[in-house]
């Protein structure tokens, strides 16, 4: 049994019956009206509780939550420049370690969380991201992928998705918008062989929080790929981003699942998979593709989708999709 | 500190620009960003709690009687609850003063 797996053996898990009340993250937080990213964000700090650390990259989640002269952490909250979340995070948990060992403080149950957007953890942070996974630091790190630099205007990154108009891959003539896939970070985080990794997206509330706690709780590096729908730069309607996160794993765009010590577990077996159209109907960023170009995308997803079912074990052993 | 507006002198900070207060964000009013407004139906309402869950403003809390209700002080109008709900008891309602 791997240390992960031995860490969560006794992990209850939360329903919505018995959801923590605690909300580390206070109202009056300056989000676009339906964020989807603050939404999970809330989310996992309602996992988390209030013994934490937070280390935060530039990004949506910084500029909303910290507009001086007031914040609306409730927790120790530390913010760093856009490439050195991680690092930050990995210092933290090693002065927490050495004052515990000195005896200075007697704190052994902090949590500690490194988080980002997608430019922050797949662009510029990846480097601080791979060491501090690759040193083994206990520590989270969660990336909020809205898809595109949003904070900043909406630039792509590399976890754009194909097709997708943003305004640095503005769909014309000449162009077909964002003209690369987008990168797997979750697959990069699972080559370094840390114990735990998993996808989620607030669509499916209970499954995120279950994650965030479990990724908590495991004794060593564990990465969070979240998926955080962006009405602002996705341009779909405001009351729409939780819907469009869902209709991204039924329509198997972004597939849910959990690596722990390197064992592949579908958390959300897709069984009537619905076609990727549908996914792209409500956002206006994929309005200008063609039939040709949806084939292709439609194409690439399944075999994506594919690829992770059979490193489950072919069949999937995940729970069947409830509509 | 600044209140509804989030604006303040700066005669009026702490020594080293500190915030001495842990979530004081929560004194800004949201809600004045809404044009439209949820209004739950408590005929309808099965109390699932998915209103709740769903909200990125943190605006339903529980009261007495086990209904969602909504502090409309941070509301910002966005209507993922009135989508989301399962039993249609939330409708959107065009904000009048």
């Amino acid at each position: 049994m791997g240390i992960a797996s031995e860490a969560l053996k006794n992990f209850k898990g939360f329903n919505l019956k018995n959801m923590p009340e605690v909300e580390p993250l206070s109202p009056g937080h300056r989000a676009c009206q339906g964020c989807g990213e603050v939404l999970a964000l809330r989310l996992a700090m309602k996992a988390l509780g209030e013994n934490v650390v937070m280390c935060s990259a530039t990004g949506c989640m910084e500029i909303i939550t910290s507009p001086f002269p007031q914040t609306a952490w409730k927790v120790p909250w530390i913010h760093v420049a856009f490439e050195n979340a991680a690092a930050v995070a990995s210092g933290v948990e090693s002065a927490y370690k050495a004052m515990n060992r000195k005896g200075i403080i007697n704190q052994p149950d902090v949590v500690f969380v490194g988080y980002g957007g997608d430019g922050a953890t797949m662009d510029i942070g990846i480097q601080a991201l791979s060491g501090a996974l690759e040193r083994g630091h206990n520590f989270v790190y969660m990336c909020f992928d809205n898809e595109a630099y949003m904070n900043t205007g909406i630039q792509r990154s590399s976890g754009t998705p194909f097709g997708a108009g943003t305004t640095t891959s503005p769909p014309g003539k000449k162009s077909i918008g964002q003209s690369t896939w987008k990168k797997n970070l979750p697959a990069i985080a699972v080559a370094h062989n840390i114990p735990y990794v998993a996808t989620a997206t607030p669509a499916y509330p209970v499954d995120l929080m279950n994650k965030v706690k479990k990724a908590a709780m495991v004794p060593g590096p564990a990465y969070l790929h979240i998926y955080s729908p962006c009405p602002t730069g996705w341009r779909c309607g405001i009351d729409e981003s939780v819907q469009v996160a869902r209709l991204a794993v039924q329509s198997k765009v972004f597939p849910l699942y959990e690596v722990i010590d390197g064992q592949y577990v579908l958390s959300r077996k897709v069984a009537k998979p619905k076609p990727i159209t549908e996914y792209f109907k409500p956002q206006r960023r994929f309005r200008h593709l063609t039939e040709a170009d949806v084939a292709k995308i439609q194409e690439r997803i399944d075999a994506e989708y594919e690829d992770i079912l059979k490193k489950c074990g072919g069949d999937g052993k995940g729970k069947e999709e409830k509509e | 500190m600044a209140k509804e507006t989030g604006i303040i002198s700066w005669k009026k900070l702490n020594l080293g620009i500190a915030i001495t207060e842990p979530g004081n964000a929560s004194q800004l009013k949201t809600g004045d960003w809404r044009s439209m407004k949820p209004i739950t139906d408590r005929e309808k309402c099965t109390k699932c709690g998915q209103c709740y869950i769903y909200c990125p403003d943190m605006v339903y809390s529980k009261d007495a009687e086990g209904y969602f209700v909504q502090n409309y002080y941070y509301c910002k109008g966005c209507g993922i609850c009135a989508k989301e709900c399962p039993v249609d008891a939330i409708t959107m309602v065009q904000e009048v003063d």
